[in-house]
């Protein structure tokens, strides 16, 4: 560009020369101009190439989330594969109240989809207006089929999550060994809180596309894959706890008891194959009312095991040496004085041996065996077998009950402990005692899980002292014994009665306890078997409310069901066989005079007289 | 030389750009893929579940116990009712 001197330029005075340089000034200008641009350009690649993570992470929040993957907690069932409890999926209804609030018509057809009133909808809604986010009421975990329906109708600011809900198939009857979960699905109580880790699965995250609605429309990438829950085998028999349960159940009616509870445990491994508490609830809809019915009582509740403490005061005589299975022991009159109190039984035994004593159940028999043994090695005996610590199960808030050390023991103290009163224990660790006598003196750790026994089991007592109790704990449910109504036509039952008095304000009340713990099949041992039955109606006087009365016949009618299921072998197949040709020859006998009146007789005949 | 292997380094770079977009592009599809099979497994085991769940309350102890006693008639055989045979 060139300034040319125009002609009619000159007719005027010439004006003075500029007295700058053109050309530098344009090239500053230029210059500065392409400085911009270079900056622009090289802010350009700055974000786009070097520092582009703020704004590509701005960009991608506009429209990527990332979403949880629910999923689901494990599967718990029985021994047998059986479901127990199972995570099924739900449906939540969520909304976004700011959305819908000025739409007054969306609501309008939520509340006509969903079934609520109107009024109260709007004002549910209206008072969340400043939140993102709230559930629709009463349609939190809701059935697939009933939020698919409501999602159909595509109301703005509606949305549905998946969720997982647990069921209990089973009910009543196994509720409080699994326990149950709060919403969120974490264990609260029970095996579901023991093996929460275990059963709970790690919901995993994924990259979503949405859109302005929140609807996903791209699945972009995987970030955390989902891991399910494991699965859970517990050592818990379905069929064996429904049997335990409504016998329970049963018992428990026709008594007028309070509570009570059933724990049947394999011997030899430990594992808990049935555990029945009355009192019960329903784990499938948890409410807060009624917490008492909640406790596994079996595990939770401290009682004073009364006479079927006896076997072990035995047990320990036995290896100190200081009694053998023949010694005679002089029960006269009935009682006998321990300190300001008295120690006495049902009735006079006279002469006793060590088995007419057990037999017999008698106080005064197992205190004057006590009175040979010292102190420290009574309590060091007693806690070989688990009394005063927790039995090692792992069940959540088991107790290890009360055992006083030698120390704090009063004057009276060991003479009550010998026949069970002065302590407390749970049924389980009754239960735990007991298989260690029908173990060969190996004192097992009670597990809930199949195959879940520790394997090594400790040798509590000599397997041969162990023998000799079973021998002299058979008696008891022969005839002469307390519990004849535990015997099981085909089996040798061993076990132990127990009436003990409850405890209240500072003295014993006329209510009582009623248990037995019992070993079956004798020859070789296969469950041990602990029932409580806890403040039966007394009103029938004599023995109708002892442990012999109420509770060995519970025992009898569910190891009947129990050692047909797991087809345990008959040891005692003379007796049944004998019960078999008695039967048929008074049915021949029926059968084989026609005329009614004598046949109607027939059953009345003595069934001995058969051969 | 140099504005051969120059090129030979552009035409790559091209290729490899073109690579990248190709096997973005892949996974993307192969991982929209693996959601709906992923998702239809779910589904089969949610539905599984379902199944198992329904079984169970079908089988419930006590309903069974409930059917056998009162619409089938059935009871427990008592014990002079059972043979039992020597071996």
């Amino acid at each position: 560009m060139r300034f040319v001197r125009t002609p009619g330029g000159s007719a005027k005075k010439p004006r003075a020369r500029a007295q700058f340089n053109l050309r530098a000034r344009l090239m500053l200008v230029g210059g500065a101009m392409a400085l911009c641009g270079v900056a622009l350009v090289v802010r350009a690649v700055d974000l786009q190439l070097v520092d582009n993570a703020f704004y590509q992470q701005k960009a991608d929040a506009r429209f990527l989330r990332e979403v949880p993957i629910p999923t689901s907690r494990g599967m718990i069932t029985d021994r047998n594969g059986e479901p127990l409890a199972v995570s099924s999926p739900v449906e939540s209804l969520y909304a976004n109240p700011q959305e819908l609030a000025d739409n007054p018509a969306a609501i309008e057809r939520l509340a006509e989809a969903t079934g609520l009133p109107l009024d109260y909808l709007t004002r549910y809604v209206s008072q969340r207006k400043d939140k993102e986010f709230m559930y629709v009421p009463r349609h939190r975990r809701v059935n697939p089929a009933v939020a698919q329906k409501i999602m159909a109708l595509r109301i703005p600011g509606v949305f549905s999550q998946r969720e997982f809900r647990r069921f209990y198939p089973q009910g009543e009857a196994v509720s409080h060994v699994l326990g149950f979960t709060n919403i969120d699905d974490q264990g609260q109580e029970g095996v579901e809180l023991a093996f929460d880790e275990w059963l709970r699965g790690t919901p995993g995250a994924q990259k979503v596309i949405r859109d302005r609605h929140g609807r996903i429309v791209e699945h972009v990438d995987l970030i955390r894959p989902a891991e399910p829950g494991k699965d859970l085998v517990l050592s818990i028999d379905r069929r064996i706890q429904f049997l335990a349960y409504r016998e329970l159940k049963r018992t428990l009616l026709e008594t007028g008891a309070a509570s009570g509870s059933v724990v049947i445990l394999d011997v030899a491994t430990g594992e808990v194959l049935a555990m029945a508490n009355l009192p019960s609830y329903n784990n499938n809809r948890v409410s807060g009312e009624n917490r008492d019915a909640y406790r596994n009582r079996a595990v939770t509740d401290l009682l004073e095991p009364g006479s079927t403490m006896k076997p072990l005061t035995v047990a320990a005589g036995l290896e100190a040496g200081v009694i053998t299975p023949t010694t005679r022991i002089d029960t006269n009159p009935g009682w006998m004085p321990n300190g300001r109190y008295r120690t006495s039984d049902f009735k006079n035994y006279g002469l006793l041996d060590t088995t007419g004593v057990i037999t017999k159940s008698s106080n005064v028999g197992v205190s004057k065996i006590v009175r040979l043994l010292p102190d420290t090695q009574f309590d060091a005996f007693l806690r070989r077998f688990g009394f005063g610590s927790s039995t090692g199960s792992g069940f959540p808030g088991e107790a290890p009950g009360t055992f006083p050390s030698p120390g704090r023991w009063s004057g009276t103290t060991k003479q009550t402990l010998s026949y069970g009163y002065g302590l407390s224990v749970t049924p389980l660790q009754i239960a735990r005692a007991y298989a260690a006598l029908g173990n060969g003196g190996r004192l097992v750790t009670p597990t809930f899980v199949k195959g879940g026994g520790t394997g090594t089991a400790q040798q509590a007592l000599d397997p041969e002292i162990a023998a000799q109790v079973m021998q002299m704990m058979q008696t008891v449910t022969e005839p002469g014994g307390t519990a004849t109504r535990a015997a099981i036509l085909g089996y040798h039952v061993a076990g132990k009665t127990g009436t003990a008095r409850k405890s209240s304000g500072g003295g014993y009340a006329r209510r009582y306890i009623a248990y037995f713990a019992g070993l079956v099949p004798v020859d070789r041992p296969r469950f041990s078997v602990t029932v409580v039955v806890n403040d039966p109606d007394t009103s029938g006087g004599g023995s109708t409310y002892g442990g012999g009365w109420i509770s060995a016949p519970l025992f009898a009618r569910i190891m009947e069901g129990a050692l047909r299921l797991m087809d345990v072998p008959p040891d005692d197949i003379q007796t049944w066989l004998a019960a078999q040709a008695a039967e048929e020859a008074r049915r021949a006998r029926a059968a084989g005079v026609p005329a009614p009146a004598v046949a109607a007789a027939a059953p009345a005949s003595p069934r001995g007289a058969a051969p | 030389m140099t504005r051969l292997i120059v090129a030979v380094l552009a035409v790559a770079c091209v290729i490899s750009a073109i690579g990248v977009v190709y096997a973005r592009h892949q996974h993307r599809e192969l991982y929209v893929q693996l959601t709906r099979l992923e998702r239809e497994r779910d589904e089969l085991n949610i539905e599984f579940g379902r199944l198992q769940l329904e079984q169970a309350t079908w089988a419930e102890s006590n309903r069974i116990d409930q059917v056998a006693r009162t619409r089938l008639g059935m009871k427990f055989p008592t014990a002079g009712e059972i043979v039992v045979v020597q071996p």
